[in-house]
């Protein structure tokens, strides 16, 4: 294949006007002893040929569309909506650019800013940016907004974070020789404690990776306590039912947006979200869309506050991120207008009720829950088996089971299961069926 | 919501907020009606319940509709416009890379492997195949970004130092003062001091001053090249056999490898690492700012620093492999953004080398063809020489680059980059990409004439296009003085 559109003719009199013999003179500033390597790689296909090989690595996966998931641990598959879909991959969203000429971007620029309200309305904080790249790395770049703010560098995480977004946390934090220290576990539970004074932030995160919800007013008033900013890591979709972070005073609110609206597209992209208190705003990373009006009084959208970043700051910009995930975040506002408020309460709730009934069908075949207190839609069984081979021997039966809990909480064998929306009582006894068979 | 409607301008387009209605609805989820009656306060605990209300639109499938068309509609895109934003490759997304894509989302990133063994394939290919590509050994394919993939980069070379016992010593990047701002950053982000070196007048960097900065605190040169001005640094292979003399490692950003892609491979010139952007050389598409992808190549002595996990064969089946002890760690959840490396992958499946190489030489043809158009219609070229993807222009004296970005609205071309490099005043940064056609470039240089030669005869009509947009010349000082960055703001305002 090939996307160039120059007849030889067309050829020849571009090489004509630019006054050169051939195309590789125009490479001659390359030196000679690197030009024109072999490139080992299979040979160009026609696009059917491309379609044919595509649908044969397709064939090799077994989707979420093909078989019940109880799949969660910061990804889950819900509904997607057809008018989600065809909204968001129009082709002028899809192939623009950042919207840096804004009297022809006004599209993305009000959908970023709609975005940005949505999260604010989420989450109950004031600001949004319009996006990052995920849940990890918005818990990350929390974590460096509250040391630039307190000029203070150890950061409490707790356990019940996704231990993803703690190895990433720590990627960030070690070489600016910030220090992270772990807030741990009773049960599934954080245990609240006295804060120390030199701490930055605490990040708690709820509903926790284990499912439970923790109790997010103590914990927050215990870091306020001592000066620290409290940083929530939320499932925006539980927050259609779930305390949001303004409602415990929380300073920073970070996560990953694929539960509302994306794919889970094997893990990326979603899109991280990252909401805060007005007085942080100044400090936030990324892109930030503002309303202004133009020179005839009309409204419009601008990006803005762009002091903060590194094509105007360079090495003192607030974080390196350009690029960020707009089009997901689109996606997420598209799906969060098409299900509105009551539409966004019966996804959480029905989540929530299925979770109940897969959670006394796990008890009845045995498996025992480890998780404690109250929990949303996810939550840990006991498992006699690595849950490795458990998650295996149900993929055989049609059946994407349980997410493998990391042996750091103590459990032994012990997988995380959710629901959503999509389980159904029959995917639920698909389930039962498939775990009588292999325990 | 009255109040807000009466502040709404009647040729304002609607917020989606303002569509609302309390009590309409658009789609319902599936089993809706499991969730009638049901007492949160049993299920969830009294204490964890929101009391607080959910302030999102409520509108109908239509309004939802009507709402994303308009937007979409005030948009301009690759797929209408011609599109010469230097440094960013707006090239044609192919319509087969996203047909492919459609066939990989439903997947989850705990699945079992067993299950997912086309998507692992396929990422251990591409990341072959970018080994390839690029003339490194080793790739992840986990950076969300360009920016991200720096990131990556450059913490790969600081554990390298750190495993040599020479962290404390290497405390040092080198950027060129004309490079993308992600580069300091990047390194001032990963804890490094940044010094930045200067061009020549033939728009390389200056190689005198670079060499005097070098000495054993450095750990690291980050370059581009071609560079952001166009232009290929032609001391390419002495800078780094001056770097490795010194035991300083040489970072690639890949922002502008569409220029000489299957012609010339970074790993070549004596880089140690590099990261792609494939939303801009891959034809990934910039989906209105991201997301992007950034895999990173590393030589083989930074492979140990990889981020995990890797995807690894044994024989015949593919897996994900955590245990690498010298790993710099996590930089992300989960293994990147797969749905773009799919893309990327589709398109590499399509061209092959043939087609790369064939791609890289179209795109410097154009981006020279315009070059000379330019100047023949009285623009100057920052640097009088042959370039590569890209070349830098500014208009004549007295005239405004942003003028002319603004007064291109009203033909419906995407402006060029404006003001970008830093070191060129009035930068126009013009980059054709390889899949513009001779028409469309000629139509470009026509435009660019008559906007010149209007603005000679008017000036005041330059200074205020354009005209014919759906809003024009914002106040971007008003609206970071009193930021309103939400709806909620807007309301009560």
């Amino acid at each position: 294949m090939k996307y160039t559109p120059h007849t030889p003719e067309d050829v020849k009199h571009i090489l004509e006007t630019i006054g050169v013999a051939s195309v590789d003179a125009l490479f001659d500033d390359l030196p000679e002893a690197i030009r024109n390597p072999k490139i080992d790689i299979p040979a160009g296909l026609d696009e059917h040929g491309v379609l044919e090989h595509m649908k044969g690595l397709a064939a090799k996966n077994l989707s979420l569309e093909a078989a019940p998931s109880f799949l969660g641990g910061g990804m889950r598959h819900h509904f997607q909506p057809s008018a989600v879909n065809a909204l968001t991959f129009q082709s002028s969203f899809v192939t623009a650019y950042t919207p840096y000429q804004p009297e022809v971007s006004q599209g993305e620029l009000q959908a970023m800013f709609e975005y940005q309200s949505m999260i604010a309305a989420l989450t109950g904080l004031d600001i949004s940016n319009s996006s990052l790249y995920d849940g990890a790395t918005a818990v990350a770049e929390a974590a460096l907004l509250a040391m630039r703010q307190t000029n203070r560098s150890t950061v409490l995480v707790s356990r019940g974070v996704h231990p993803e977004y703690r190895e990433t946390l720590t990627t960030f934090l070690e070489c600016v020789g910030a220090k992270l220290v772990n807030l741990e576990l009773e049960g599934t539970i954080t245990i609240s404690q006295a804060v120390e004074p030199d701490i930055a932030a605490v990040i708690v995160q709820n509903p926790n990776f284990l499912g439970s919800l923790e109790d997010m007013k103590v914990l927050a008033a215990r870091a306020h306590e001592a000066g620290a900013l409290f940083i929530a890591v939320v499932d925006p979709l539980s927050l259609a039912v779930v305390q949001a972070p303004s409602e415990y005073s929380a300073d920073i609110a970070v996560g990953d947006g694929q539960v509302v609206g994306n794919a889970a597209n094997f893990g990326g992209p979603a899109y991280g979200f990252i909401a805060v208190k007005e007085a942080l705003m100044r400090q936030l990373p990324g892109r930030i869309v503002g309303a202004t009006k133009d020179v005839d009084g009309k409204r419009g959208f601008v990006l803005t506050l762009q002091a903060r970043e590194q094509h105007i700051r360079r090495a003192k910009a607030k974080s390196n991120i350009c690029s960020n995930h707009a089009l997901m975040a689109l996606q997420s506002a598209i799906y969060l207008s098409a299900l509105g408020p009551n539409g966004l309460r019966e996804v959480a709730t029905v989540s929530a009720v299925m979770a109940r009934e897969l959670e006394s069908t796990l008890n009845r075949v045995g498996l025992k829950t480890l998780t404690t207190g109250k929990y949303f839609n996810e939550f840990v069984v006991k498992l006699p088996k690595p849950a490795e081979e458990i998650r295996q021997a149900l993929s055989k039966k049609g059946v994407h089971g349980c997410v493998p809990v990391p042996l750091e909480y103590g459990f032994g064998n012990a997988g995380l299961f959710a629901a959503t929306e999509l389980t159904t009582s029959s995917d639920i006894a698909k389930l039962e069926a498939a775990l009588k068979n292999i325990l | 919501m009255n109040a807000v409607l009466e502040k709404q301008a009647i040729n304002d387009f609607p917020l989606i907020f303002e569509r609302s209605k309390t009590g309409r609805r658009g789609v319902i989820p599936p089993q809706a009606a499991k969730a009638k009656g049901v007492n949160l306060e049993d299920l969830l605990g009294a204490d964890n319940l929101r009391t607080s209300s959910l302030p999102l639109p409520e509108v109908s499938e239509l309004d939802l509709v009507r709402h994303y068309t308009g937007l979409a509609n005030r948009q301009m895109s690759v797929d209408a416009n011609f599109y010469p934003l230097g440094s960013c490759t707006m090239k044609y997304n192919p319509k087969v890379n996203e047909v492919a894509a459609g066939w990989f989302t439903s997947l989850h990133p705990y699945q079992d492997p067993n299950t997912a063994q086309g998507a692992l394939e396929l990422l251990f290919n591409l990341a072959k195949d970018l080994g390839q590509i690029t003339g490194m050994d080793a790739v992840t394919l986990q950076p969300a970004a360009g920016a991200h993939g720096e990131f990556t980069g450059i913490l790969m070379i600081r554990k390298y130092f750190e495993s040599r016992g020479e962290l404390e010593q290497r405390r040092v990047v080198i950027c060129p003062d004309a490079a993308h701002g992600t580069n300091p950053a990047t390194a001032a982000m990963a804890g490094f001091d940044v010094v930045e070196i200067p061009g020549n007048e033939r728009g390389e960097v200056d190689f005198a001053a670079l060499e005097a900065a070098l000495n054993p605190s450095v750990a690291a040169i980050m370059l581009t090249n071609p560079n952001t001005l166009g232009i290929f640094e032609t001391r390419i292979l002495e800078i780094s056999a001056k770097a490795k003399a010194l035991g300083i490692q040489l970072y690639y950003d890949g922002a502008n490898t569409n220029a000489i892609v299957g012609r010339a491979r970074p790993g070549d010139m004596g880089f140690d690492v590099i990261h792609l952007n494939l939303h801009k050389t891959f034809t990934v598409p910039h989906g209105g700012g991201g997301p992007g992808t950034g895999p990173v190549g590393v030589k083989a002595h930074l492979e140990p620093f990889l981020p995990t996990p890797i995807i690894a064969r044994s024989d015949n089946s593919f897996k994900l492999e955590f245990d690498r002890p010298q790993s710099i760690g996590r930089v992300r959840s989960f293994y990147g953004n797969f749905g773009n490396l799919v893309r990327a992958y589709t398109y590499i499946r399509s061209l092959g080398a043939e087609g790369l190489h064939d791609a890289s030489s179209m795109a410097v043809l154009n981006a020279n063809y315009l070059r000379v158009k330019f100047q023949k219609i009285g623009f100057e070229t920052a640097y009088n020489r042959v370039n590569m993807h890209e070349f830098v222009a500014v208009p004549p004296k007295g005239m405004k680059t942003l003028d002319f970005a603004k007064a291109l609205l009203d033909y419906g071309i995407h402006p060029m980059t404006v003001y970008f490099p830093l070191v060129v005043s009035e930068s126009m940064m013009v980059e054709p990409t390889e899949t513009e056609s001779l028409e469309t470039m000629d139509r470009f240089a026509d435009v660019m004439q008559e906007i010149l030669l209007k603005a000679k005869a008017n000036p005041s009509w330059l200074e205020h296009a354009p005209y014919n947009t759906v809003v024009r010349r914002l106040d971007e000082v008003a609206a970071a003085k009193k930021p309103m960055l939400t709806f909620q703001k807007l309301s009560r305002n």
